[in-house]
C-alpha cells in the first residue's frame, strides 16, 4: 500500500507564558497512515486528539518528532516545512474538516463551497456547478445556495462547511468531529463521500464522538489515552 | 522548544518581497532592529504589533519612502534588480507608481483632497505615462469598479466623500496600475464596523481574483486573520515571531504573541 | 601710474542703468538658463525705476543684453504704442543709448508682454517676454520648495491630472493663457502668458527666448531650435484660439490673432493684436512701400 503519513515520535506541549508553566498534550506517538486507509483516533477527553489533528495540519507547532508527509513532490516533513511549502500543501493535497464553517460576509454558500476549486484552476462556471451538486448532496436546499451563510442555523452552516472541504479530492483528509451538529440525511451522505474518497485513495483521519457512524470505513484506531489522565488545557483560541 | 523549519521545497518560486536585516534609528530610538521579511507571489503579509512597533516604519520603507540605516530590500520583477534602497529619489518614485500601491490609514496622504476621485485614480497612470484621456477615462473608471466605488460619483473630490469611500478611491488609485505588491497600512482602522468589514471583503476580493501581493499592517487582530496566509508580530522593531496565520493565532510561542492573542475580544 | 589713471570721471549711473555686478548675475544666470532650457533659475531681481509686476524681470534682462548699436522694440499685449510700452522704450533708449523701432523685422531686442510678433524671428533677435508667474506647479502645489523638487524629478503628473480634470468638468480644455508646455522633453515651464495661439510658434524658433519675472525672481528661456511641446493628451489635439477666420476691421489683414472690441450693438469688431503688423497692412494698403516679413501662421494655420 502507498505511504501517505509516517508519524514518529511526536510530541506536543504548550507553553505558557503567563503562568510560566508548561501543559503536554501528548508525547512520543508513532503511527502509519497508507492512501485509502481509515484511522479513528480515540481516547479520552483531553488525550489531545484535536491536538493531534491540529499538529498534523500545523496549527500547532510540535516540539519533536517527524511528520513525513509523502506529497506528490516527494516526502517532506510537515512538523519543519516551510510555512508557504504548508500553504501550498493545504491548497492542494491535504484538507481539514473542523466543526464550524468559517463563513465571510457578503460571500454567497455556493461561491464558499466552489472556493477550494477556483483555487485548484477549475474554470468559475464549473466550479459552480459542482459546487451546487455538492450542496444538493448535503441536503442544502436550494433556496439557499446564493445565500450569505453568515445568518445560517449551526447544522446548515456545517452542511455548507463539509460541502466545501470535501469537495476537491485530497491525498490526506483530517476530520475534526464532523458529524456534530448533523441531521441524518446530512450524516448519511458525508459517511458516503467520505467512503468515495476512501475509495479513489484519500487517507482519513479522524476524531469522532459517535464513531458508529463510520464504523464500516475504519480501517485501524489509534488510542492516545496515556497511561496517566492529564487534564487537556486548550489553548487554541475561539476563531 | 520548538523544532526550527527548513527552507521551502516544494514551493521552489522566489519570493517576490525580501526585506533583509533592516535596521533604523531616529536618534536615540531605534524603530527597527534587524527585521527581515519575505512575502511569495500572491502571499498576504500581516504585520501585527501594538503602535510604536515599527510596524509602520517597515511598511513605509517597503514603499521607500524611508531609507534604513543598514539593510537591504529586493523585489523579485522582471526590469528591477539589486537593492532597492539604493535607487535615487527619481528611480524610486518609477518603481513606486509602477510596481507599488499603498493605502494609507490616513486617506490625507494618499489622495488629492479636492481633486476629483477619478482624477486621483488618474494621476497614478499619468505618472506611469498613460497619455490618452478616454484610456485614463476608462482605466480610472475600472479600477473605482473594482473598488466597489459608486460610479455616480465619479469625479467627486474625496473631501465630499466618507471615510469608507474614500479608502476605496485609494484602493483604486493602488491598483490602478495593476502592481505586484500592495501595501496597506490600517486600512480599515477608523472606519464604522459595518464599513470596514466591506472594505474588507472588496481586499479579500481583489486578493482572490488577481493574486496580487500584499503587506498588511494593523494592530487589528480580525483584519490581520481575515487577510493573511502568514503573519509577523512584531514588538520594539524587532519581529517577536513569525508563522501562518492559524498557528500565530491558535498555538502562539512567544509571550508577547500570546498576550497579544488572549487579549483579543 | 598715476591714481587718475585708474579712476573714471563720475557719472550718474552705470551704462544701462544697472551696475555691473548686477548685469553680471543675471549675465550668468541667462546663461545657466539657456543650458538647462525651460528650467528656472533664481536671480536677485535689483530695482529698476517701475513698479514690481510692470515688467522689471523683462526689463533687467533688455538692461542687461543692450549696447548702443542694437535697435529695441517694445510690445504690450500686441501693441507698440501703449503708455507702459512707450515708457519701457523710451527708459532703455535713454538708460543706453539704443535706437528704437516698432517695426520687428527692423528690431535686435523684442522686450514683450503677453504676445510674440506674428512675423517670424530670426537666429540674430533676442525676445524678451516678461512673467507675472514662472511657476506652472503653482496651481497643484503652493509649497514651492516640493514644486522644485518636482521638477527635478520631472514629476508632472499633476499638471496633466489639472487638464484630466476640465476636460472632465467642461468638456475641453480651459486653460487660456500660459498654456504649460515641455522644453526639450524635460522641464514644463509657463511661456508667460501668451495665448495658446502663439505656443507653437515657440517650437523649433530661430530665436532665443529669455523670459524673466521681476517680482518673483527667476529666469529662464528657449535657446534656438529648441522644442517646446504643450502638454496634451494623445486623443485631445492642441487647440489655438478660434481666430484664423476673423479679419480686421482696420487693416482688413486676416488670419491673425485679434483683439475683440464689443460694439454699442453688442456685436463685435476685430482688430490685428500685433498693432505694427496692422500698421505695415495699412500703410501699404495706401500705397507705400513696406517690408512685410513671412508670418510664423499661413492663412491663420500654423504649418507643421
Amino acid at each position: 500500500m502507498t505511504p501517505v503519513l509516517d508519524i514518529e515520535g511526536l510530541s506536543k506541549g504548550f507553553t505558557l507564558h503567563h503562568l510560566g508553566n508548561r501543559i503536554a498534550a501528548f508525547n512520543d506517538i508513532s503511527f502509519k497512515v497508507a492512501a485509502g486507509e481509515f484511522v479513528l483516533l480515540k481516547g479520552s477527553n483531553g488525550a489531545g486528539k484535536s491536538t493531534l489533528l491540529r499538529t498534523l495540519y500545523r496549527s500547532y507547532l510540535p516540539q519533536a518528532g517527524i511528520i513525513r508527509f509523502h506529497s506528490d513532490h516527494g516526502p517532506i516533513d510537515l512538523a519543519r516545512a516551510a510555512d508557504i511549502d504548508i500553504t501550498h500543501l493545504r491548497r492542494t493535497e491535504i484538507g481539514f474538516v473542523t466543526q464550524f464553517l468559517q463563513a465571510r460576509p457578503r460571500v454567497s454558500a455556493e461561491a464558499i463551497v466552489a472556493e477550494p476549486l477556483r483555487l485548484h484552476g477549475v474554470p468559475a462556471e464549473a466550479a459552480l456547478t459542482r459546487a451546487r451538486a455538492a450542496l444538493a448532496t448535503f441536503g442544502v436546499k436550494q433556496d439557499l445556495w446564493k445565500a450569505y451563510p453568515t445568518t445560517f442555523s449551526g447544522g446548515e452552516q456545517q452542511k455548507v462547511n463539509l460541502a466545501r472541504a470535501l469537495i476537491l479530492p485530497q491525498k490526506l483528509l483530517l476530520l475534526d468531529e464532523p458529524t456534530a451538529s448533523l441531521d441524518a440525511t446530512a450524516r448519511a451522505a458525508l459517511v458516503s463521500r467520505l467512503a468515495e474518497l476512501k475509495a479513489a485513495g484519500t487517507a482519513l483521519i479522524g476524531v469522532f464522538h459517535h464513531p458508529g457512524d463510520v464504523e464500516k470505513l475504519i480501517d485501524r484506531v489509534v488510542d492516545l489515552t496515556p497511561e496517566i489522565t492529564q487534564t487537556e488545557e486548550r489553548m487554541d483560541v475561539d476563531i | 522548544m520548538t523544532l526550527t523549519l527548513d527552507a521551502p521545497r516544494i514551493v521552489t518560486t522566489h519570493p517576490l518581497v525580501q526585506v533583509r536585516n533592516v535596521s533604523k534609528s531616529y536618534g536615540p530610538v531605534q524603530a527597527l532592529r534587524d527585521v527581515s521579511a519575505l512575502a511569495y507571489p500572491g502571499e498576504v503579509l500581516g504585520i501585527v504589533g501594538e503602535s510604536g512597533s515599527g510596524k509602520s516604519t517597515l511598511l513605509r520603507m517597503m514603499n521607500l519612502e524611508e531609507t534604513p540605516d543598514t539593510g537591504s530590500y529586493t523585489l523579485d520583477l522582471p526590469d528591477v534588480s539589486g537593492n532597492l534602497f539604493d535607487l535615487d529619489r527619481f528611480a524610486r518614485r518609477m518603481l513606486c507608481a509602477t510596481c507599488i500601491g499603498i493605502v494609507y490609514q490616513n486617506p490625507h496622504l494618499g489622495l488629492l483632497m479636492k481633486h476629483s476621485s477619478s482624477g486621483n485614480v488618474a494621476e497614478r497612470l499619468l505618472v506611469a505615462g498613460e497619455r490618452s484621456f478616454a484610456t485614463l477615462r476608462a482605466k480610472a473608471t475600472a479600477a473605482l469598479e473594482a473598488s466597489e466605488f459608486p460610479l455616480d460619483r465619479l469625479d467627486a473630490p474625496p473631501i465630499e466623500l466618507s471615510g469608507g469611500m474614500q479608502q476605496r478611491v485609494q484602493l483604486a488609485k493602488a491598483i490602478a496600475l495593476e502592481p505586484a505588491l500592495l501595501l496597506l497600512d490600517e486600512p480599515t482602522t477608523g472606519l464604522d464596523v459595518s464599513v470596514q468589514a466591506l472594505v474588507l471583503d472588496t481586499l479579500k476580493r481583489l486578493q482572490q481574483e488577481r493574486r496580487i501581493t500584499m503587506v498588511i499592517v494593523s494592530h487589528d487582530l480580525g483584519v490581520i486573520r481575515t487577510l493573511a496566509d502568514r503573519v509577523m508580530v512584531m514588538r520594539g522593531g524587532a519581529v517577536v515571531e513569525a508563522g501562518l496565520t492559524d498557528q500565530i493565532f491558535q498555538d502562539p510561542q512567544h509571550a508577547y504573541t500570546q498576550q497579544l492573542v488572549h487579549a483579543k475580544l | 601710474m598715476s591714481l587718475k589713471t585708474l579712476t573714471k570721471p563720475w557719472e550718474a549711473m552705470a551704462y544701462g542703468f544697472l551696475d555691473g555686478s548686477a548685469k553680471r548675475e543675471i549675465r550668468r544666470k541667462m546663461i545657466k538658463a539657456i543650458a538647462v532650457p525651460g528650467c528656472q533659475m533664481p536671480y536677485a531681481s535689483r530695482e529698476v525705476p517701475m513698479a514690481r509686476g510692470w515688467g522689471t524681470g523683462g526689463l533687467q534682462v533688455s538692461l542687461t543684453l543692450v549696447n548702443p548699436t542694437m535697435r529695441v522694440k517694445v510690445i504690450d499685449q500686441g501693441a507698440d504704442d501703449s503708455v507702459n510700452a512707450a515708457s519701457i522704450r523710451r527708459f532703455i533708449a535713454r538708460v543706453a543709448g539704443a535706437p528704437t523701432t516698432m517695426d520687428t523685422l527692423d528690431a535686435d531686442l523684442i522686450q514683450s508682454r503677453h504676445r510674440i510678433p506674428e512675423e517670424i524671428l530670426r537666429d540674430d533677435q533676442v525676445l524678451v517676454l516678461q512673467v507675472p508667474n514662472p511657476e506652472p506647479l503653482r496651481p497643484v502645489q503652493p509649497n514651492m520648495s516640493i514644486a522644485r523638487q518636482m521638477h527635478a524629478d520631472a514629476d508632472y503628473g499633476r499638471m496633466w491630472l489639472q487638464l484630466y480634470e476640465q476636460i472632465v468638468r467642461s468638456g475641453r480644455v480651459m486653460q487660456g493663457a500660459s498654456y504649460p508646455s515641455l522644453v526639450h522633453g524635460r522641464h514644463v515651464m509657463t511661456p508667460s502668458p501668451i495665448p495658446r495661439w502663439d505656443v507653437p510658434k515657440l517650437n523649433m524658433a530661430q530665436h532665443l527666448t529669455i523670459l524673466s519675472a521681476g517680482r518673483e525672481k527667476r529666469i529662464f528661456a528657449v535657446p534656438p531650435y529648441t522644442r517646446v511641446e504643450p502638454l496634451v493628451f494623445s486623443d485631445v489635439p492642441y487647440k489655438v484660439e478660434d481666430h484664423a477666420g476673423l479679419t480686421c476691421h482696420r487693416s482688413g489683414t486676416r488670419g491673425f490673432f485679434m483683439n475683440e472690441i464689443p460694439q454699442e450693438d453688442g456685436s463685435s469688431a476685430f482688430e490685428v493684436s500685433d498693432s505694427e503688423w496692422g500698421v505695415k497692412a495699412i500703410r501699404r494698403r495706401d500705397g507705400e512701400e513696406v517690408a512685410l516679413g513671412e508670418t510664423w501662421y499661413k492663412n491663420g494655420r500654423m504649418p507643421s
